[in-house]
């Protein structure tokens, strides 16, 4: 039985006298992002929502040259079947229903990624101040996450969304992320907290660290796949979300996106004149735009276990 | 060993109990008092539950006595708080027994030896690395340039340890307690870091304070032991002659659990 | 009669793609009945791996790749599923170091005892309440434990009773063959001497075949008749327990002795080893402890040494072999 040699000796210890020291592998935001995709790349799950994500952000970026025409011009027959004009038909407005899609995409996608990043945020603040500090502060966040828990998300949302004035696609970002911060503040504060006993903490502690740096440069970058995963998590409940509020009315009367789609679909009785396509489309692309981010979440799992890699 | 301007350390009286909710109250630490001369090396030796690593984390300030004080010089070390804890840091530091969890696994050997000669010493970037370089050669781990680099995960567990020495040296401190800083070694390896600890003490005057459930490891480091069952002091003094002629049978019991091939063929002494 | 005869086990471990690390290579291992032989090494020697290897634990990315293991003349390297189950029922069995943490917290020892008896049923036993709590505390009994103990849940106990208890349940099938892997390790410091002469009286009264694995060169000598040391994966040294306290053949052997000493001497030197142990990822020609070995000589870094008889077993290093060859003339 021979030994395979699979990889050259190392070179000479002197070779690396000259590498210049960098202080910490902690590294710079945009290499993070770099390494992160490179290594989602390799899960195939992953692969797939990456692929996806990209399509629709794609079709998100490039909507005025995909569309054939613009979303709210009322220009066309109304109740239209998809004829050689208006590929998915015509809203009971005369609006073309394709176009109405691709520049929905947007919408969607931004809300979806907007609330994310901001309930992530929130849910990072709280849940590392709530892990990492013990006592009454503790207390009183854990106290506060818990009763954003217990009321149930759709109620509270078109509540909010029924009170604040302002109807635009803020406020629908701002009460998606209200409602969806307290999940992930949750297992943020667990983890932090069993990361706050770990001795490498304590050693920081002896080295003279202050609280911010522990907190920002210690603990959260060894708990960096939690919050990605959070992220993911977040953003998916928002599209999710989004489209809820939209379609049942509670959106800016402005906006095109799929949930308003929905939303007109339904106030038309698409299905009773036959216009599936108009609740099929939407309703498809919001299921895959909330797979693909549910897909990534895979990787991101297999990121911070390393048994769940694939070779 | 230059003459060491060490203060001394001084316990006096120490009680640590703890009360778990709903259960009955279990002490830790019952009525413990010794003083480290400066310059001296004493042991705590003892099995788990013994109460040593509670008394490390009321040394060095991690944890407040129940009743009794905590002197080094004139500060009363149960009284730190804040600004006053960290610059207590600064003369008294702390050698984990866990090489794998006492460095961030996302720090690079310069970082984690670094940051405490910013911090307490309040150098700049590069003065600070000359002084990671220093350190690095001082516990062995030479070329220091290609150690600065790695990472932990790159490093063997006796390499990781040497690097937490070299942390905890990079204030300068006036005291350094060692917690099982050998215990997850390789028996092969431990007798490299012990070396480094004496020498380390000899040639700056530091006081040690080695805890430790094995005897043998004691008996190499320290001058003086105390030995701990349940939080209690049951048995102190010089550390061979404690262990030629141990009083109290938890003593004579850590002793028999000692791991010595020469003993199990009968002979005592190599 | 040889119950166990291992020969040429490699075992590979694939952490990520590309990365191949050989945590065990070429190994020869053959245990006669009734023996009890000790395996000693540090840490990357791949003596954990060789024993779940022995006893076919190994799980993904670990993989046994090569090699015959020969329980009681049945090849078992390559069974598996039901096959594997009937031999293990046949007789091997493993005590792992943590194996007071593989109690299920929600059931008494009794459930234990109970789930094991029934899974593994033989002929004769009906398997009754009053059958299981009968065998369970004579079993408890062999292990210096009492009776009512069956009653109790894992956390009323503490861990040297709930490792006594772990080995009680690897003797309810009658095994012939246990491997130890560290069972005192995990221990209190106190308690593990107890626990050890406990495995040493049973092995002497059931008259097992015993193989203990340990980095504690004192507690192996103790307790064997004869011990292997391994070191980067390989068996540098096998000698029987009382020669290689008198003379060890292999420098890594002799290092490792020399980190032990009496606390109670007057004069305390203790030895060592300078370097690290060698990265398992690479496999470069020549002896894996050649960078750390005072006897090394330009031979060592170009071939492996083989294991050669030395003194009364054999071990594996040119210097030593070349010295009594060297003598023989």
């Amino acid at each position: 039985m021979t030994i395979i040699t699979a990889v050259p000796p190392p070179e000479a210890p002197g070779a690396l006298a000259d590498v210049p020291i960098r202080p910490s592998r902690v590294p710079g935001p945009l290499l993070f992002v770099g390494r992160a995709v490179r290594t989602l790349w390799s899960n195939s799950k992953a692969r797939i929502g990456i692929v996806l994500l990209g399509v629709i952000a794609l079709i998100a970026i490039f909507a005025p040259l995909i569309a054939p025409h613009s979303p709210t011009a009322t220009t066309f027959t109304p109740y239209l079947n998809p004829t050689g004009q208006n590929w998915f038909g015509t809203t009971g407005n005369g609006q073309d229903v394709f176009s109405q899609m691709v520049y929905g995409a947007r919408v969607s996608l931004l809300v979806g990624l907007a609330a994310g990043i901001l309930a992530t945020v929130v849910a990072v603040t709280i849940g590392l101040i709530a892990g990492y500090r013990p006592g009454v502060i503790d207390e009183v966040l854990s106290f506060v996450t818990n009763l954003t828990l217990v009321i149930p998300g759709i109620p509270l949302m078109i509540i909010l969304a029924a009170y604040i004035q302002s109807r635009s696609i803020w406020t629908i970002v701002l009460v998606v992320a209200f409602t969806s911060w307290a999940t992930g503040a949750r297992v943020i504060r667990s983890q932090a907290t069993t990361l706050r006993t770990r001795e490498f903490v304590t050693s920081a502690v002896f080295s003279g660290e202050r609280l911010f740096r522990i907190v920002f440069r210690e603990i959260l970058p060894n708990m960096t796949s939690l919050v990605a995963a959070s992220f993911f998590s977040a953003a998916t409940a928002a599209v999710m979300a989004e489209a809820s509020l939209e379609f049942l009315g509670l959106g800016s009367p402005d906006t095109v996106s799929w949930g308003t789609i929905l939303y007109a679909a339904q106030q038309q009785n698409a299905l009773l004149t036959g216009q599936w396509l108009l609740i099929l489309a939407p309703g498809l692309a919001i299921a895959l735009l909330a797979t693909s981010f549910t897909l990534i979440n895979f990787g991101v799992d297999a990121l911070s276990n390393p048994r769940l890699r694939e070779k | 060993m230059p003459a060491s301007r060490t203060p001394p350390l001084s316990v006096d009286q120490v009680v640590k109990s703890y009360r778990a909710r709903g259960r009955d109250k279990v002490t830790a630490v019952d009525d413990v008092s010794f003083t480290i001369a400066p310059g001296a090396a004493v042991g705590l030796v003892g099995a788990s539950g013994s109460g040593k690593s509670t008394l490390a984390k009321l040394i060095t300030g991690s944890e407040r006595p129940t009743r009794g004080s905590i002197r080094f010089g004139d500060v009363r070390v149960e009284r730190l708080r804040a600004a006053r804890l960290r610059r207590f840091h600064r003369q008294v530091q702390i050698v984990f027994q866990d090489p794998y969890g006492a460095l961030n696994p996302l720090h690079t050997v310069a970082y984690t030896v670094m940051r405490p000669c910013q911090n307490f010493l309040g150098m700049s970037a590069a003065d600070a690395t000359r002084r990671m370089h220093e350190l690095l050669e001082t516990v062995g781990l030479t070329p220091a340039s290609q150690f600065a680099a790695k990472l932990p995960h790159q490093l063997s567990g006796g390499q990781r340890q040497r690097v937490v020495i070299a942390r905890a040296l990079a204030c300068e401190p006036q005291l350094i307690v060692a917690d099982e800083p050998v215990s997850m070694l390789d028996v092969s390896l431990r007798a490299g870091v012990l070396k480094l600890l004496a020498r380390l003490r000899e040639e700056r005057g530091l006081s040690l304070l080695y805890i430790t459930h094995d005897l043998l490891s004691a008996r190499v480091v320290t001058d003086e032991i105390l030995v701990l069952n349940k939080g209690k002091v049951v048995e102190r003094g010089n550390t061979k002659d404690v262990l030629q002629h141990p009083q109290d049978t938890y003593t004579v019991q850590l002793l028999d659990a000692v791991a010595n091939p020469y003993a199990a063929a009968g002979e005592s002494t190599r | 009669m040889v119950l166990l005869d291992a020969r040429g086990v490699n075992v590979v471990y694939e952490p990520a793609r590309g990365q191949r690390i050989w945590s065990v290579r070429d190994v020869d291992i053959a245990l006669e009945q009734g023996e009890f032989v000790g395996l000693v090494g540090e840490s990357g020697s791949g003596k954990t791996t060789l024993g779940f290897a022995l006893t076919r634990m190994l799980r993904p990315p670990a993989r046994l790749e090569g090699g015959e293991i020969h329980f009681d003349g049945v090849d078992i390297s390559s069974l598996d599923g039901e096959q594997l189950r009937a031999q293990r029922r046949n007789g091997f069995a493993l005590v792992l170091q943590s194996g007071m943490n593989a109690l299920n917290p929600v059931r008494t020892v009794e459930r234990h005892f109970g789930d094991i008896m029934r899974a593994h049923a033989r002929p004769g036993e009906d398997g009754s309440r009053a059958q299981i709590r009968r065998r369970g505390a004579e079993l408890l009994a062999s292990v210096q434990l009492d009776a009512d103990v069956l009653s109790r849940f894992a956390h009323e106990l503490s861990g040297g009773m709930r490792q006594r208890v772990s080995i009680a349940l690897v003797l309810s099938l009658d095994p012939r063959l246990i491997i130890f892997d560290e069972p005192t390790t995990a221990l209190d410091v106190i308690v593990q001497r107890a626990v050890m002469q406990t495995i040493k009286d049973l092995q002497r009264e059931k008259g097992f075949t015993a193989l203990l694995i340990s980095h504690d060169l004192g507690v192996v000598l103790d307790a064997t008749d004869r011990v292997m040391v391994m070191y980067a994966g390989r068996i540098v040294e096998d000698q029987p327990s009382a020669d290689l306290l008198r003379g060890p053949h292999h420098p890594y052997t002799e290092g490792l002795l020399s980190s032990y000493a009496d606390p109670r001497a007057d004069e305390v030197e203790l030895g060592g080893i300078p370097g690290v142990p060698p990265d398992l990822s690479l496999a470069p020609a020549g002896c894996s402890f050649a960078p750390r070995c005072p006897l090394v000589e330009p031979i060592c870094h170009e071939v492996d040494p083989p294991l050669t008889p030395l003194g009364a077993g054999s071990a594996a290093c040119h210097v030593r072999a070349s010295e009594v060859v060297a003598h023989a003339r």
